[in-house]
């Protein structure tokens, strides 16, 4: 009984600060950001977060990140796959000279040179200091000029009134929305569900990690094999890398 | 050159109010038809993840442009010092605005968040393009707006000249920043061109006169005021000029994009495979907004037929709607090159064509855009007097009428 009260008042809250974060002012959010990582630890330029892919261990009907990430996000369908939020996606890649298949995930690529924070008219749409690149849900207006900016198609446009969102990644209709690198989990020492979710189910194709620390796997890993940016001709300089492209 | 007098119509007629309330219901459809969508979120319109700006943005692009082209009648009286254009300036500088105010209204509406209009127009981020095209058509009201005080105060008109030049750079700049709200997508192959921003220049000049054309011609008749050969002469051989100019850009654009081997997909589906907007392009743009209406311009016979011209700046508004649907939308609706040499497929429609219906909502939406700016100069000529008593040819250009 008393668990249920409890409960339900989890909820009331949970909702409430859903509420709240999505249309009190900014400061609100501020603070929550704030709260949400060891307040010793602030995001700065020390660290750019990043990920490397393995196309090779990347299976093709695998979506099993897809998958983490849709109930991380609590991304629900409607059934309308043209407006339906996606924040990661599997792509199916077959050379046309060679027949060669190749399957990968494809995210925000959180690009150091962002053309979706140039061209965000209010500054919604921006970097943090660690490399991720996030909407400030509270100062989108909706105009989707980042959605038309992204070269990767990354971004996703909240098209209908979203219930059922989760305390750490609230949504708002009408806003723009993408791969947020997880920073709920990643401001608390943690990684993104998709790669936990690759690894768990030991595929291992995503590593995540620090860019600029010599010593971390991803580091060391890109450092002996290398990892392609997509459309590296455009300079962005993305944070997600690929192998076996 | 007789001294011109101004007046104001007198709107009482039953056809006057009639428009108004014509006017008023289509904004009010429009109104209904943003709730809708608003209130649904946009899953209810055309648009999607994938062709991402629609209906609402092909009529407020085309309006904002128009509107800057409109102010061409006033510029040439007043920068290029045309005499003949000099009655015609009032009208020019109000429409313009009354243009811009539609756009900027269809625009606001579509927003995912048009209740945070606050948010838009106080928090800047000067990188990008957007904000400063915010400033730039805040910046066109006020100098307008003062520009017409000038012309219609005695004491002020002094600085008219003046605030003419500085409305005239203020514009040009104006249709640059909307031109380079495409410039600036390096990710769309069909907007990653530096001609972007002048074909708009050109587009405006176009586009612009021949609404003007329409008002005018309509505000003459229905008013019973005299409207002469003169003036009606001249502003067709210069909208003449300003279609050909659009033909001319055009095919400079499409070639120069020949050139580059990396754009030789997207032309191939604008000119040749891409369906629909294969056919606005020929159909639409070319021959309905260009090649038609300079053939009946030069037509010989029907040089002041106030039908043909009409006919003629119809056509071209026709036209230039296509045009920036094959811009705004068939330029989303070509696949991003993300994997050069792969076919590609997800569950996300990479590397396939996106589809895109308009729905009725998004149409009213902006049609209503287009209601808000007639209103506007129908109210603001009732009220004020931008309209000269007669335009008649002995008073409008004596020399031609001797
Ligand atoms: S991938 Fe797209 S959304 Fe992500 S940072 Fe780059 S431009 Fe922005
Ligand atoms: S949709 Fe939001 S985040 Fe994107 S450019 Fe517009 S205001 Fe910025």
């Amino acid at each position: 009984m008393s668990d249920q009260i409890n409960d339900s008042r989890r909820q009331f809250l949970s909702k409430a600060a859903i509420a709240g974060s999505v249309t009190i002012a900014p400061g609100v959010f501020l603070h929550q950001t704030a709260q949400a990582k060891p307040d010793e630890k602030a995001v700065t330029s020390a660290t750019r977060w990043g990920m490397l892919i393995d196309t090779d261990k990347c299976s093709k009907g695998c979506t099993d990140c897809v998958d983490a990430c849709n109930q991380e996000h609590a991304l629900t369908g409607f059934d309308r796959p043209e407006t339906d939020a996606q924040y990661i996606r599997k792509v199916s890649l077959v050379e046309k000279q060679t027949g060669h298949e190749i399957s990968l995930p494809l995210m925000c690529q959180h690009c150091e040179k962002p053309p979706c924070v140039d061209v965000c008219p209010t500054g919604a749409s921006m970097k943090r200091e660690d490399g991720i690149v996030l909407v400030d849900k509270h100062i989108c207006i909706g105009c989707r000029y980042c959605m038309m900016a992204c070269p990767y198609k990354a971004r996703s446009f909240v098209h209908e009134t979203i219930e059922n969102q989760t305390l750490s990644a609230p949504r708002g209709k009408g806003t723009v929305e993408s791969c947020t690198m997880c920073t709920h989990r990643v401001d608390k020492d943690g990684i993104p569900a998709c790669v936990e979710a690759c690894t768990d189910e030991n595929h291992n194709a995503m590593t995540f990690g620090d860019l600029n620390d010599p010593e971390s796997t991803i580091s060391k890993e890109l450092k002996k094999h290398g990892g392609k940016q997509i459309r590296a001709d455009l300079q962005l300089n993305t944070g997600v890398r690929y192998q076996g492209l | 050159m007789k001294k011109i007098e101004y007046t104001r119509i007198k709107g009482h007629s039953l056809a006057y109010y009639g428009l108004l309330a014509g006017l008023g219901f289509i904004i009010l459809l429009g109104l209904l038809a943003t709730w809708y969508m608003e209130h649904n979120g946009h899953y209810v319109t055309g648009m999607s993840n994938q062709i991402v700006w629609g209906m609402p943005h092909v009529f407020a692009i085309f309006l904002i442009v128009a509107a800057s082209g409109a102010l061409n009648v006033a510029s040439i009286a007043s920068v290029f010092g045309k005499k003949i254009y000099d009655p015609l300036s009032r009208l020019s500088a109000l429409l313009s605005i009354a243009l811009l105010a539609g756009g900027l209204v269809v625009l606001l509406l579509d927003l995912g968040r048009p209740d945070r209009l606050i948010v838009a127009i106080t928090t800047y981020n000067f990188k990008s393009i957007f904000a400063w095209n915010i400033i730039l058509y805040t910046g066109f009201f006020a100098i307008v707006g003062a520009y017409i005080w000038m012309m219609m105060d005695h004491n002020m008109h002094k600085y008219k000249k003046k605030v003419g030049l500085t409305a005239f750079v203020w514009r040009l700049i104006l249709t640059t920043g909307t031109g380079s709200i495409f410039g600036f997508l390096v990710a769309r192959s069909a907007y990653d061109a530096a001609l972007m921003a002048p074909m708009f220049i050109i587009m405006s000049f176009a586009f612009g006169l021949a609404i003007f054309i329409l008002v005018l011609m309509a505000a003459y008749n229905w008013t019973g005021r005299e409207l002469g050969d003169a003036v009606i002469a001249r502003l067709r051989s210069l909208l003449g000029v300003f279609v050909a100019a659009v033909l001319y850009f055009t095919a400079v654009y499409h070639l120069t994009n020949l050139y580059i081997t990396e754009h030789h997909g997207v032309e191939q589906f604008i000119l040749r495979d891409g369906g629909i907007y294969t056919n606005l392009f020929w159909f639409g743009q070319v021959l309905i907004g260009g090649l038609l209406p300079l053939a009946l311009i030069y037509a010989p016979g029907v040089k002041t037929c106030r039908k043909t011209l009409a006919l003629i700046s119809t056509m071209i508004i026709v036209g230039g709607m296509c045009q920036i649907y094959v811009i705004v939308i068939g330029g989303q609706a070509y696949p991003m090159e993300l994997f050069p040499g792969y076919e590609v497929s997800s569950t996300f429609f990479d590397g396939m064509v996106n589809s895109y219906s308009p729905t009725l909502p998004e149409i009213i939406l902006g049609l209503s855009g287009m209601a808000v700016s007639i209103l506007l100069v129908s109210f603001a000529i009732k009220a004020l007097s931008f309209l000269p008593t007669s335009l008649a040819d002995s008073i409008a250009d004596p020399h031609a009428a001797k």
